[in-house]
């Protein structure tokens, strides 16, 4: 099965490889958020330019990777839609091959977006003031986390009759997760309504970790960046533990 | 000996519609079976049964004896599909979907591109097979779709109207696959809109309806019951008109129609008509734009089998 998987997982790089519009996803817009938010709003955000950074490019690979996790629903729905499921499953392979060989093409894809976020990151002068091991265990865990949440869009993408519906669905969660949260400004500065929830949001935990596994200051909501991997992770936990029996239980009626 | 495929009594429901009402299909090794029937009637329901796609409500299905429930992955083993619609990668080029279904039926890299490019010169495709698939036109996505069940060398093939859309000359070059690869020994399910193609390619024909079959027999057996051959004769001169309806008199086996002003056409009892005809226009020095020995459209299958007209589910 592992074999199978990952022989469609390359079938989900060379795919994105080849379609422009979805490498430009990965690629070019953590960079182009990075500039608007860095270069436009930096100034009047957080005083300067280099102090925002810091402070933005977490979040900004957070926000890339929320995005891209849940692109793994649209795609299964259009490849069930047009009709390459019924090809795969005309096939001797393992049922859920194609969902992991998905899952798996995944996790390439938040790597590529990672490492360019990071790299630009570092060219426009992002400095990262801890262990290059700290680097990684944000990468995991961001990484982790991700993996976690698709299992949300498999749900939706295995539920939804088109591929636009998943898109539209995919959203409507994405964006009170990521905009509710202390992506672009300290969550101190929100109206008080509103930061109940960001405290509670895994986002904003997530970034939190970020930031402090990759710049080293201690997160605005309060704990310490143990505290807020351990939360992340909790979270993790919990998403795995309701969205993967729901989504493999949809998949199975689907596929 | 076990059939190589092997229904008994299928039933498939969607919600308030019955797509099958109770299928029986038997075909020998290395036969061709045509299915034929108008839109609605279930082939290709059957065939995703068949191909472990879908689980029938009622009835069970084997290939070679295997059961297409209960051990699906030893069927699919055996099995390819050519669906009626292609179920290819558009975003891979041709060549790419094709090396990752040889990968994904274990061949090893080089082997599958190997098979691959086989396929893809069988197929006239060589020239595209670099090109991305959503760059093809109808004819090409189907011939690819036709090669990507081909890759297993599958020992049952089905084939979900494969020359639906194609151009004449397309159309030839996938019934002369279809031979090759019945000498090859293959068995294969065919369905089709087609009693021409059914004819050309059969050695026996199931009809079905609503999800029913209505008549099985060989393509000779199926032509008789259903009234057999039409020649149709077009003079180049309209002043030839009486005469040749005359001959067509003579030849056929009643009064002569005129579907068209200068088109005459009249039932016959065999093949051996047509020559007679040709050899008696000669004679008379009567020339002709057109002359032509056709089967029933399937609209007239079904008024002679069923006694009803069709038209309003074709
Ligand atoms: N997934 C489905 N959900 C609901 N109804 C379906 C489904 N698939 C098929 N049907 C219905 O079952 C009946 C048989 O459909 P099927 O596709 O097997 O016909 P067909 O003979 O292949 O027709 P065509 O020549 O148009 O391809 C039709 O009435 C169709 O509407
Ligand atoms: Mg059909």
């Amino acid at each position: 099965m592992l074999r199978d998987s990952l022989i469609l997982a390359k079938r989900s790089v060379v795919k994105m490889v080849r379609n422009p519009e979805q490498f430009i996803d990965v690629t070019l817009q953590p960079i182009i958020l990075t500039v608007v938010f860095v270069f436009i709003f930096g100034g009047a955000i957080a005083g300067s330019t280099g102090a925002y950074v810091e402070f933005a490019l977490p979040g900004i690979i957070v926000q890339t990777i929320m995005f891209t996790s849940l692109t793994i629903g649209v795609n299964l729905n259009t490849d069930i839609q047009k009709g390459i499921f019924d090809r795969f499953r005309s096939l001797p392979i393992a049922r859920s091959a194609p969902l992991f060989g998905a899952v798996l093409g995944d996790i390439v894809r938040h790597s590529i977006a990672i490492t360019v976020t990071l790299v630009f990151g570092a060219i426009i002068g992002f400095e990262f003031n801890t262990p290059w091991w700290h680097v990684v265990v944000a990468i995991l865990l961001i990484i982790a986390f991700a993996v976690s949440l698709c299992w949300v869009s498999v749900l939706i993408g295995m539920l939804a009759r088109s591929a636009g519906a998943v898109q539209g669905l995919s959203f409507l969660i994405v964006f009170p997760l990521t905009f509710g949260s202390s992506t672009f400004v300290p969550a101190d500065t929100l109206p008080t309504w509103l930061q109940g929830w960001v405290t509670i949001n895994p986002v904003t935990h997530v970034i939190e970790s970020m930031r402090g596994l990759l710049t080293g200051s201690t997160g605005v909501v309060g704990d310490t960046t143990t505290g807020q991997v351990l939360w992340v992770l909790a979270s993790c936990v919990v998403l795995v533990g309701v969205f993967f029996p729901l989504a493999t239980w949809a998949y199975r009626r689907k596929v | 000996m076990t059939a190589a495929i092997e229904a008994h009594g299928l039933i498939k429901r969607f919600g308030k519609t019955t797509a099958l009402n109770g299928i029986d299909l038997e075909v020998e090794e290395g036969r061709v079976l045509g299915v034929l029937g108008p839109n609605g009637a279930g082939k290709t329901t059957a065939v995703r049964i068949l191909a472990t796609l879908l689980k029938p409500d009622g009835g069970r299905a084997s290939i070679g004896g295997l059961d297409v429930v209960h051990d699906a992955t030893a069927v699919r083993r055996r099995i390819g599909l050519t669906g009626q619609f292609a179920s290819i990668d558009e975003d891979l080029t041709g060549m790419q979907n094709l090396v990752m279904i040889g990968q994904l039926l274990h061949l090893s890299t080089r082997q599958a591109k190997v098979r691959a490019a086989e396929l893809l010169a069988e197929f006239d495709l060589t020239d595209a097979a670099g090109r991305l698939a959503k760059t093809y036109s109808g004819g090409m996505r189907r011939r690819l779709d036709l090669s990507a069940s081909l890759i297993g060398r599958p020992s049952v093939v089905y084939l979900d109207e494969p020359t639906t859309g194609l151009d004449p000359a397309k159309r030839d070059d996938v019934w002369d696959m279809i031979r090759t690869l019945v000498a090859q020994g293959t068995t294969i399910l065919l369905t089709t809109q087609y009693l021409e193609e059914a004819d050309a390619l059969a050695n026996e024909i199931t009809v079905i309806d609503h999800g029913t079959i209505i008549a099985h027999d060989t393509p000779r057996g199926l032509k008789r019951q259903v009234g057999g051959q039409t020649l149709e004769v077009r003079p180049n001169d309209a002043a030839s008109l009486p005469r040749v309806r005359e001959l067509l008199t003579r030849f056929g086996t009643r009064e002569p129609d005129q579907p068209a002003p200068d088109l005459l056409s009249v039932p016959v009892v065999d093949e051996s008509a047509l020559t007679d005809v040709v050899a008696a226009l000669a004679a008379e020095r009567i020339s002709v734009s057109e002359l032509s020995l056709r089967l029933p459209s399937l609209d007239e299958v079904f008024y002679s089998l069923t006694g009803q007209n069709k038209k309003e589910v074709a």
